[in-house]
């Protein structure tokens, strides 16, 4: 199973780490020919504007589109949900706009309200999973075809659409391995010869 | 475990999300626009850049907390803003204004020269500069959250941001490479904590992200400081003092996100119009330097 992490901005090695950890092939991906060659994606952690703009350059945005067109999944952590939203809150378009949501940046405030906490989420089973967010969005307004995996307090902090799995929180920060886990098994689900 | 802010995880992972960027220095929000326009992953927030500070003499402070706040509003990315060295007050103040990251920098004027400010004390992180290894890790001590080797801010000339770079990269290296009974004198030697030194050795690298700082002025330049093993750069005079500050943010923010594609950094790096005019640092007297500030 080839799991690539977009290296254009942001939190990339921590995802890596992850997948080796549970014994997924992973390397970085910069660019779209790459994009081709993959079972699953995940678009991690960073500024969602700035790794907005460098998937328009160079046809990266064009080739996920496509790719997810045939097969190819997808997980958003944080500014990676927001790439994959298709509406954010504010914004006239959406960037990648693949998954039936809102997203609203910043929700939770600026960095001094960043924080950690357990989060129930059912899908993962015990214990809860340390939670940690970075200026982090949330999610509004999911289409019929979301499923909701987690809330805090209120807000939707984790949803999934078919191959498409988004996280407001980061779990590359916690070192709780099984969201990660839980898309590789999205993959796998999808890919019944390939694991 | 309750909910809890401020927490190591949470000021760390806020500089591993800017991994691979750009952050540059504005003093308008117009200019904090076009950063977040070009790509920007955030802006430090000023009256002066370096280079103004530089020439303009006398004693650095922190920024009008009102221009601060008008340039968190312009824009959705984050905005970092300066204290001085030691001051915590300043520091104190910026934390109430809701700034995202404060930079204990030596491009202020010290206010303290014994005394760094306690980082571990604030629930918003810290980025600090250093010169060598010891003394990155004499701010992580104190609570740093980032790492940014100075360079020498102001001048456009990279010379020194890369002898900074260079040296915390080869001390790491120095320090994989020894005994394990070595590793306490060579702890003391750079004056820092030996359980950083030993986390260090462990984990081959520093425990938090350091990108490049104080002197870059082109794309090639960023990229360079990718190379040498930053995580990302910090442009300061550098693009509000070159001749198209739009254009060239944007071939920085790409030279640096695609540091190995030379085609690339060619083709971003033409037409840009004129940089900011450098400084020789060699022939600056040692008054002059801003790195040596600090400890």
């Amino acid at each position: 199973m080839r799991v690539g992490v977009l290296a254009l901005q942001g939190d990339v090695s921590e995802h890596i780490d992850l997948l080796r950890q549970l014994g997924a092939e992973s390397f970085e991906v910069r660019s779209a020919q790459q994009v081709a060659t993959l079972d699953g994606l995940i678009l991690p952690g960073g500024e969602s504007t700035t790794i907005a703009q460098l998937m328009r350059y160079y046809g990266i945005e064009t080739a996920i589109q496509e790719a997810y067109a045939r097969g190819l999944a997808l997980y958003g952590t944080c500014a990676g949900l927001i790439l994959l939203a298709k509406r954010i809150e504010g914004r006239k378009d959406g960037s990648l706009a693949l998954l039936d949501v809102t997203a609203v940046r910043n929700g939770f405030g600026r960095q001094i309200n960043s924080f950690e906490a357990d989060l129930s989420i059912p899908v993962l089973g015990e214990p809860p999973f340390r939670a940690v967010f970075i200026r982090a969005p949330y999610v509004r307004d999911p289409g019929p075809d979301v499923e909701i995996l987690a809330r805090y307090e209120e807000r939707i902090v984790a949803v999934r659409s078919d191959r498409l799995l988004a996280s407001a929180f980061h779990p590359e920060l916690s070192g709780d391995p099984r969201m990660h886990a839980y898309f590789l098994q999205m993959i796998a689900a999808k890919q019944p010869t390939a694991v | 475990m309750a909910v809890e802010v401020g927490t190591e995880r949470v000021k760390r992972g806020m500089a591993q999300m800017q991994k691979g960027g750009v952050i540059m220095d504005v003093v308008t929000p117009d200019q904090a626009k076009i950063a977040e326009d070009a790509g920007a992953v955030a802006v430090m927030a000023l009256e002066r850049v370096p280079a103004d500070i530089r020439a303009a003499g006398g004693v650095a402070r922190m920024s009008d907390p009102g221009l601060i706040e008008r340039i968190m509003q312009a824009v959705s990315i984050p905005v970092m803003a300066k204290a001085r060295i030691g001051h915590f007050v300043e520091a104190k103040v910026l934390e109430a204004i809701g700034v995202d990251y404060i930079d204990e920098s030596e491009v202020l004027t010290p206010a303290d020269e014994t005394h760094h400010i306690d980082k571990h004390a604030f629930t918003v992180p810290f980025v600090c500069g250093a010169r060598d290894l010891g003394e990155a890790l004499r701010r992580i001590g104190e609570g740093a959250a980032m790492i940014r080797t100075k360079g020498e801010a102001g001048t456009g000339n990279v010379v020194e941001a890369t002898r900074h770079m260079r040296t915390v990269m080869g001390q790491i290296h120095q320090l994989m490479g020894l005994r394990d009974d070595e590793v306490a004198a060579f702890a003391k030697e750079i004056g820092a904590p030996l359980e950083l030194v030993k986390q260090v050795r462990e984990q081959g690298r520093l425990p938090v992200v350091n990108f490049a700082a104080g002197g870059i002025a082109t794309p090639a330049d960023a990229a360079l400081m990718m190379h040498l093993g930053a995580d990302g750069v910090f442009v300061g005079s550098g693009i509000f003092k070159s001749e198209d500050p739009a254009k060239r943010a944007r071939a920085i923010v790409l030279a640096t996100a695609h540091y190995e594609d030379y085609k690339l950094i060619a083709e971003v790096s033409k037409d840009l119009g004129a940089p900011m005019s450098g400084l020789d640092v060699a022939s600056m007297p040692p008054e002059q330097r801003l790195a040596t500030r600090g400890w």
